[in-house]
C-alpha cells in the first residue's frame, strides 16, 4: 500500500452513469493538479449488473491501478431486475455494495445510497460487523432523495460526487465547471443544485477519517484519455482515413471513436456484415492507395484470418487492431486477458509474415499505432496492434504535448504515374509489381494503384510471378517467399535504428528481473519500485515488439539477470513461450507468474508473486499461478 | 489534376486492349462457358468507353477466379467468396474506377452469400457477374448451391436433399437495383446485359449460366434459350417489383424443368447508389479519397488541433 493517495471506487449498476461520473471525477482531479488513473470493471449487460470504476489519484505519476481502494461510493444497482428477491447470482441491487467489501482498505470510507438500499437488506449483508472489523467509516446518505428533489433519480451519481467532495474536503469547483461545460439548461441547473445539496448534507455529517487527498500541480497542460483514444488518434495522425468493422467488445471503442471523427477528417467508416468483410474492405481500400485499418477482438479476429493471409501474400499494407478479452470462445466479454498473442501471431495458413506491436500504456498506444502504419505502408505488410480490455478503457493523464506531432499521410512504397513509366514492365505490358529483386536492393517492390496509366498488374492470393500472374515455378516460389519473409529482417533493423519500443525500468545492474508485455507493464514497474524498497534487487523489461521479435535486446537483458519472472495475464505463458522460441535459450532463467481470473494484476500481487517465487512458496491461496522454469 | 490520368482519357477503346499482350494458356476446359463470359465482357468494354487502366476486376476462387488472368485490367484475385467486400471498398476509396466483381455460384451463393446479400442491400455502384454452372467445377464436380434437388455427386451420393438457391429472387429482395440472367450460349445478349449493368448506377447482379462440359452439361443444355424481353409469352414490366419477382420465380423454377429463360429481370434507376447516399449524409468525401494521398498540397488534419481539447 502506498500512502498519500486516493483510490476512489464508484460502484453501481450498468446504466447508473458509473462510467461518465468516474470520468468527470478523474478529470476534475487532474485539473486540480493531480495525476490520475482509472480501472474499470463491468459486466456484459446493457442495464443492470454490478459495475465499478476506480480512480486513483496522487501528486506524482500514476501508472497502475492500486492495491484495493480507500473510498467507496456505493450507489446500489437501480436497474436490478429483482431488487427484492434472492436471485441465482445473489441479490443484485446490493451487489455494488457487498461485492466491494474485499478490497476496501482498513480505515476506508464507505458511502452508500440509503435511498435505494433499505435498512433490512443492509443488516442482512452484515455491513456493521464488517465495518467494525476493518475500521471503515460508514456513511449512509439518501442520495436518491437529493437527486429526486431537483431532477431525476439518475442524478444520484452527481449527489455522490457532491458528498464525496465534502467528505474528502476537496471542494466542488472543478465539478461545477465540468457540469457547466457538459450540460445545458435544466439539466445543468438540476445537477448543480444536486451537487450543492449533497455537499451541504455531507458536510453536516462531519465524517471523521484518515484519508488525505494530496495536493499537486502540473508543469504542463494535461489531457485525460484512454488507450482506445490514443490508438485512434495515432491512426488519424498517420493519415488513416478508412476503417471497416463489426462491433465486438472491447474493440468497439476504437471503431466508435474512428467512426465519429472520420467524416470530419474527410475519411470513410464502414460498419459491415461480419469481420471477414471488415478485413476485406480494409484491403480493398488499401489496394486503391488509401491508408486503411480494421480490427476486432478475439472471435472477430479469428474471422479475419484469411484476409490477413491475403494481405501477406498480395503485400497489401493494412493495420489491424486486436483488443483482447478473456477467452476461449465467447469467454468473458468484458474482462481483460492476454491470451490472444499466439492467435494473432500465427493465425492464417502458411508461414506468417506480419508485424505485431503490443503497446503497454496509453502513450505507447499512440506512438506504436503510428509506427504500425508507417511500417505497414513502407514495407507492404499487415501490422497488428494487440492490446486488451484493460488499456482500452482505462483513463490516464498525459502531457498534451505528447500528441503535438506532425501528421504523416505518406502511403509508403507507391509509385507516381511518371515513375511507373520508367519502371519495369513485362513484355505483355503488365507492370512488374512483384520483382524478385527490387531495384533499390531492398525487399520491397513498389506498387501501382488502379487508375494509374500503365500500372496494371494482378494481385492474387496464389503464388505469383513478378507481374502477378499465378505461378507454381519452384525458383519463382523460393524467390518470392524469401523476399516476403526477408522484409521482416529489414523491419527489425529499421525498428532497431529508431527509438526502441521496449521499456527498461529499475536499476541497470539489478540481480533479478521481471519480464512483461502489454498492459501489465506499468503495474510491474510499480511493483519493481516496491521490491527494491523491500530490499530486493530487481529491474524490469517491458516488451512491445512481438513480431519481428527484438531478439538482441531481450537476450542482452536476460543475460544480465540471474532469474527472470515473466508476468502475463494468461494460463499458458504465451509470451514466455514466444521468447524461448525466438531466443532459443534462457529457458532455465524464466519462470512465470500468471493470472487469468478476469482481473488485471495489482502491484501488490506482483510483489507477492515475486517474493513467493524467490522463496519457493505456494501461490495456491491467491488468484495467481506460478509456472516454474523449463525442465523443472 | 488527377493522379490517375487513365481516368481522364477520352479516346476510342478497342476490344483488343482487354486481351493481355501475351495471353496465358487458358486453364478452362474446352467448351467451358467461362470463355463466353470473357468474350462478352471484352466486347462490352468499348461500348461503355472504359480503358484497361481504369477498370478494376475483383474475383473469387474457382474456375471463374481465373478471369483476371485472361482479361487485361487492374485485377485482384481475392479469396473464396470475398471478392465483393474487397471490391466495394475499392469503389468507396475511388469512385472514379469502374469496379467489376466476378465469381462462381459456390463463391457468391455459398461461401460468400452473406456478402452477396449485403452488397446488394447497400446498392454499391458496381457490377457483379456470377458464373453459374450449377456445380463445383475446380474441386471436381461436387454439388453446389444451385445444383438441382436430387443432384448426385461424390459428396452427395444419395442425391442432394436441398432445393437450389433462388439467386435472382434473393438479390431482388436483398436490394439489387439491376438483376439479369444471361447465358454463355447467347453472347450478344450477354454483351448487352454486361454493358447495361456497368452503366447502371447501382448494384447490378448478373446470373450468368456457364455450362461445365466436364462435370454436368455441355452447351446444348442451355439451348434453346428464351430471351424474356423478346418473347410474347412473358410480358412484364422490368421496373415493377412485383412483376419482376413473379418473372424471377418462373425463371428459377423452369431452369430445373429444362427451360432456359434469360434477360433483364429487374431494373430500378430511381434508388441512389450507396456512394451517393453516403455523400448525402456527409460520410464520404466529395473528391475520391484515393486522390488525396497523391496530392502534395493536401492538408492533413491533426488530432492535436482537432480532438485534444475534449480531453483537457
Amino acid at each position: 500500500m502506498t500512502d498519500n493517495e486516493l483510490i476512489w471506487r464508484i460502484a453501481g449498476g450498468s446504466g447508473d452513469g458509473i462510467d461518465s461520473t468516474s470520468q468527470n471525477f478523474a478529470k476534475a482531479l487532474m485539473r486540480s493538479g493531480l495525476h490520475v488513473f482509472t480501472h474499470r470493471h463491468y459486466p456484459s449487460r446493457i442495464r443492470g449488473g454490478h459495475t465499478y470504476v476506480e480512480v486513483r489519484a496522487k501528486d506524482e505519476d500514476v501508472q497502475s491501478r492500486g492495491d484495493g481502494y480507500n473510498f467507496l461510493l456505493a450507489l446500489g444497482d437501480s436497474f436490478a431486475r429483482n431488487p427484492q428477491d434472492e436471485a441465482y447470482y445473489g441479490k443484485e441491487e446490493l451487489k455494488p455494495l457487498y461485492e466491494n467489501f474485499d478490497d476496501l482498505r482498513e480505515g476506508g470510507v464507505l458511502l452508500y445510497d440509503e435511498g435505494l438500499l433499505d435498512e433490512e437488506d443492509i443488516e442482512e449483508i452484515e455491513l456493521e460487523e464488517a465495518a467494525a472489523e476493518n475500521g471503515w467509516h460508514v456513511v449512509p446518505m439518501d442520495l436518491r432523495g437529493i437527486a429526486k428533489e431537483h431532477g431525476r433519480e439518475i442524478m444520484r451519481n452527481t449527489a455522490g460526487i457532491g458528498a464525496t467532495a465534502a467528505i474528502l474536503d476537496i471542494g466542488t469547483e472543478e465539478f461545477e465547471k465540468l457540469i457547466e461545460q457538459n450540460m445545458a439548461g435544466d439539466m445543468q441547473e438540476a445537477n448543480l443544485a444536486v451537487l450543492e445539496d449533497a455537499y451541504e448534507a455531507a458536510s453536516e455529517l462531519d465524517v471523521d477519517h484518515d484519508i488525505e487527498v494530496p495536493e499537486g500541480s502540473h508543469d504542463q497542460e494535461q489531457v485525460l484519455l484512454s488507450g482506445s483514444n490514443a490508438i485512434s488518434y495515432g491512426a488519424l495522425d498517420e493519415g488513416c482515413r478508412f476503417i471497416s468493422g463489426y462491433p465486438m467488445t472491447p474493440w468497439t471503442d476504437v471503431f466508435t471513436i474512428m467512426s465519429q471523427h472520420l467524416p470530419e477528417f474527410g475519411g470513410i467508416s464502414e460498419q459491415v456484415e461480419d469481420e471477414i468483410a471488415a478485413a476485406s474492405l480494409a484491403l480493398g481500400a488499401s489496394h486503391m492507395g488509401v491508408k486503411a485499418m480494421s480490427g476486432s477482438s478475439g472471435g472477430g479476429f479469428a474471422l479475419m484470418s484469411e484476409p490477413l493471409g491475403l494481405a501477406e501474400m498480395t503485400e497489401t499494407p493494412v493495420v489491424l487492431v486486436e483488443a483482447m478479452r478473456a477467452g476461449p470462445s465467447t469467454g468473458m466479454p468484458t474482462k481483460p486477458e492476454q491470451a490472444d498473442l499466439e492467435h494473432v501471431l500465427y493465425t492464417s495458413q502458411g508461414d506468417s509474415a506480419r508485424v505485431v506491436f503490443a503497446p503497454a500504456n496509453i502513450s505507447e498506444c499512440y506512438t506504436q499505432t503510428r509506427a504500425a502504419f508507417r511500417i505497414a505502408y513502407e514495407y507492404q505488410i499487415p501490422a497488428i496492434v494487440i492490446y486488451d480490455q484493460k488499456i482500452q478503457g482505462e483513463l490516464r493523464n498525459l502531457p498534451a504535448s505528447h500528441f503535438d506531432e506532425e501528421p504523416n499521410a505518406d502511403a509508403g512504397s507507391v509509385l507516381t504515374e511518371d515513375e511507373i513509366q520508367d519502371a519495369a514492365h513485362h513484355a505483355s505490358g503488365k507492370f512488374q509489381r512483384f520483382l524478385h529483386e527490387p531495384e533499390d536492393g531492398s525487399n520491397v517492390s513498389p506498387r501501382s494503384v488502379p487508375g494509374q496509366k500503365d500500372g496494371r498488374y494482378l494481385a492474387t492470393g496464389n503464388e505469383h510471378n513478378p507481374s502477378g500472374h499465378i505461378s507454381e515455378d519452384p525458383d519463382n516460389r523460393i524467390a518470392q517467399m524469401e523476399r516476403r519473409l526477408n522484409k521482416l529482417d529489414d523491419i527489425r533493423a529499421d525498428l532497431d535504428e529508431n527509438t526502441s519500443h521496449q521499456t527498461y525500468y529499475g536499476p541497470e545492474n539489478a540481480e533479478n528481473g521481471v519480464l512483461v508485455w502489454g498492459s501489465q507493464q506499468d503495474t510491474v514497474f510499480e511493483a519493481v519500485d516496491r521490491l527494491n524498497d523491500n530490499g530486493h534487487s530487481v529491474k524490469a523489461l517491458g516488451v512491445s515488439d512481438m513480431a519481428p521479435y527484438p531478439v538482441d535486446e531481450v537476450s542482452e537483458w536476460l543475460e544480465s539477470v540471474d532469474q527472470a519472472l515473466v508476468v502475463e495475464m494468461n494460463a499458458t505463458a504465451q509470451f514466455r513461450g514466444l521468447t524461448q522460441k525466438e531466443i532459443g535459450k534462457y529457458g532455465d532463467k524464466m519462470s512465470s507468474l500468471l493470472k487469468y481470473n478476469g482481473n488485471p494484476f495489482e502491484p501488490a500481487e506482483i510483489v507477492d508473486g515475486f517474493e513467493s517465487s524467490i522463496n519457493g512458496e505456494d501461490l495456491a491461496a491467491t488468484n495467481m499461478t506460478y509456472l516454474p522454469t523449463a525442465g523443472d | 489534376m488527377s493522379a490517375f490520368s487513365a481516368i481522364e482519357e477520352d479516346r476510342e477503346i478497342e476490344r483488343d486492349e482487354f486481351t493481355p499482350g501475351i495471353e496465358p494458356q487458358a486453364t478452362w476446359c474446352p467448351g467451358c462457358g467461362d470463355f463466353g463470359v470473357l468474350k462478352a465482357l471484352k466486347q462490352a468494354m468499348p461500348e461503355v468507353g472504359r480503358n484497361p487502366d481504369e477498370v478494376a476486376l475483383f474475383t473469387g476462387i474457382g474456375c471463374s477466379g481465373k478471369l483476371n488472368s485472361y482479361f487485361e485490367s487492374y485485377g485482384f484475385h481475392t479469396i473464396h467468396g470475398r471478392s465483393l467486400p474487397v471490391a466495394r471498398a475499392a469503389k468507396l476509396a475511388n469512385p472514379e474506377i469502374e469496379v467489376i466483381a466476378a465469381g462462381g455460384d459456390g463463391d457468391g451463393y455459398g461461401i460468400g452469400g452473406n456478402h452477396t446479400i449485403h452488397t446488394a442491400r447497400e446498392n454499391h455502384d458496381m457490377t457483379y457477374i456470377v458464373f453459374n454452372n450449377e456445380i463445383f467445377g475446380l474441386t471436381k464436380g461436387q454439388t453446389s448451391p444451385t445444383s438441382p434437388k436430387g443432384h448426385k455427386s461424390k459428396t452427395q451420393p444419395h442425391g442432394s436433399a436441398k432445393s437450389p438457391i433462388r439467386p435472382l429472387s434473393q438479390q431482388l429482395n436483398a436490394g439489387a437495383t439491376y438483376v439479369a440472367r444471361t447465358a454463355a450460349v447467347n453472347p450478344n445478349q450477354a454483351k448487352e446485359i454486361i454493358a447495361e449493368a456497368i452503366e447502371h448506377d447501382g448494384f447490378a447482379h448478373i446470373d450468368f449460366l456457364t455450362q461445365c462440359p466436364t462435370w454436368n452439361k455441355d452447351a446444348k443444355h442451355y439451348v434453346p434459350y428464351t430471351d424474356v424481353q423478346q418473347s410474347d409469352e412473358f410480358e412484364f414490366d422490368v421496373t415493377d417489383r412485383a412483376e419482376a419477382a413473379e418473372m424471377m420465380r418462373k425463371t428459377e423454377e423452369r431452369l430445373y424443368e429444362g427451360e432456359v429463360l434469360t434477360g433483364r429481370m429487374y431494373v430500378d434507376d430511381s434508388r441512389p447508389s450507396y456512394g451517393q447516399e453516403k455523400r448525402s449524409i456527409g460520410e464520404m468525401p466529395e473528391e475520391p479519397l484515393a486522390e488525396r494521398y497523391f496530392d502534395e498540397d493536401a492538408e492533413w488534419e491533426r488530432t492535436y488541433d482537432n480532438l485534444l481539447q475534449h480531453h483537457k
